[in-house]
């Protein structure tokens, strides 16, 4: 769930698109070589912007009582890199603030911030780390997903208490008050995205084998689990296709 | 049903079971308006934080009724949809081109390689499943 049209005050929703405009064109620009290089991993981008698109149109119940929705941007993190995802998710992003009044323009640069931004990054950085200290790819991805999902929904909350700041206990306050709206609700779904984000990923290790040995998530000394340094292989890996 | 399989649909279950579950225990059942949206809570909350903030800019366009707003976010997932099972398809009948190809090859007797190949893909097919 997205900050609504309107509700961020002007200094702040400029602020938050100027913070997250650098992070697009960059997107952009990386997204761009990716395809140059690769064209072939168009089909494999697509899928992974579809899942955002998915998940981010499935409003689920949670054990708060209230409804909010996952955001599927920890597949293309984990598969294309962040900045790619930050392309993605504004696409995502815009669709809704056009389309369906969800989110909105104004308030564009922070949504695109928590969701596009952050949380592409955090869930690409838990992989990572998770891969480094050898945990299998599976449960990697998991948290990854997880964290992806769990870390939008608390910068939205961080985002609304910086601009409506409680009259009595400060940003504190209202970061708990926004935080057991947000934060709260989301960690359910964040488990179902993670779920759903292993499944794609075991779908991938079947039907992509190639795709996933050139972006380094399966290393070819095993043809699968084994957690070699991402970006050392998929630098070897892209000569390999090359040739 | 494969293992994979197995493994698969349990990850769908649970991922379902997460979703009915707070309805079905009732645990909107404290709230005027059960499950509502996370956002539109937020829009409340700041309104109790800042009595006096009016939205400054409304939606360029807002579907008419809720009918029409499920709609749209039906089409967002039937797109989404779409193109992930469009992905999936295709690989799988790709897999099983080359297979085809790669066992017709090999084989020096087609016909009998051919028929080889179809429960071999069928297998195959069950893993994905």
């Amino acid at each position: 769930m997205h900050i609504a049209e309107g509700y961020l005050p002007p200094a702040h929703a400029a602020a938050w698109a100027v913070a997250s405009a650098p992070f697009v064109v960059h997107g952009v620009r990386a997204l761009t070589r990716e395809v140059r290089s690769n064209p072939e991993s168009t089909l494999l981008l697509g899928a992974s912007g579809a899942f955002t698109f998915v998940l981010s149109a499935l409003k689920i119940p949670s054990v708060t009582g209230s409804c909010s929705h996952p955001t599927g941007t920890g597949l293309g993190a984990i598969l294309f890199r962040p900045p790619i995802m930050a392309v993605l998710g504004t696409i995502t992003l815009l669709f809704q603030a056009l389309l369906l009044a969800h989110g909105g323009l104004t308030t564009l640069g922070a949504n695109v911030f928590s969701m596009a931004i952050v949380g592409p990054w955090a869930g690409f950085g838990t992989y990572w780390l998770l891969r480094r200290f050898g945990a299998p790819l599976m449960v990697a991805v998991f948290f990854g997903a997880f964290a992806a999902d769990l870390s939008t929904y608390c910068v939205t909350s961080v985002q609304l208490a910086l601009a409506f700041p409680d009259p009595g206990t400060g940003f504190a306050g209202a970061l708990a008050k926004f935080g057991s709206i947000f934060a709260l609700t989301q960690i359910p779904l964040a488990v179902s995205e993670g779920l759903l984000t292993v499944l794609v990923m075991r779908l991938l290790t079947q039907s992509s084998k190639g795709e996933l040995l050139r972006l380094g998530v399966l290393s070819k000394v095993t043809g699968k689990d084994k957690g070699a340094g991402r970006a050392g292989a998929s630098g070897e890996e892209k000569e390999a296709a090359a040739r | 049903m494969s293992r994979n399989a197995k493994i698969n649909t349990l990850l769908l279950l649970v991922v379902a079971a997460l979703a009915v579950l707070p309805l079905a225990l009732g645990l909107g059942d404290h709230k005027e308006e059960p499950f509502t949206g996370a956002d539109a809570q937020a829009e409340t909350a700041i309104t109790e934080l800042k009595p006096d903030y009016e939205p400054w800019f409304s939606p360029l366009y807002e579907p008419p009724s809720g009918e029409v707003e499920s709609a749209l976010f039906a089409l967002q997932a039937a797109l989404g949809a779409g193109v992930l099972a469009y992905y999936f398809g295709l690989r799988r009948g790709r897999r099983q081109g080359e297979a085809r190809a790669l066992a017709a090859a090999e084989g020096t007797g087609g016909a009998a390689d051919a028929a080889d190949v179809g429960p071999a893909a069928a297998r195959g097919t069950g893993a994905a499943g």
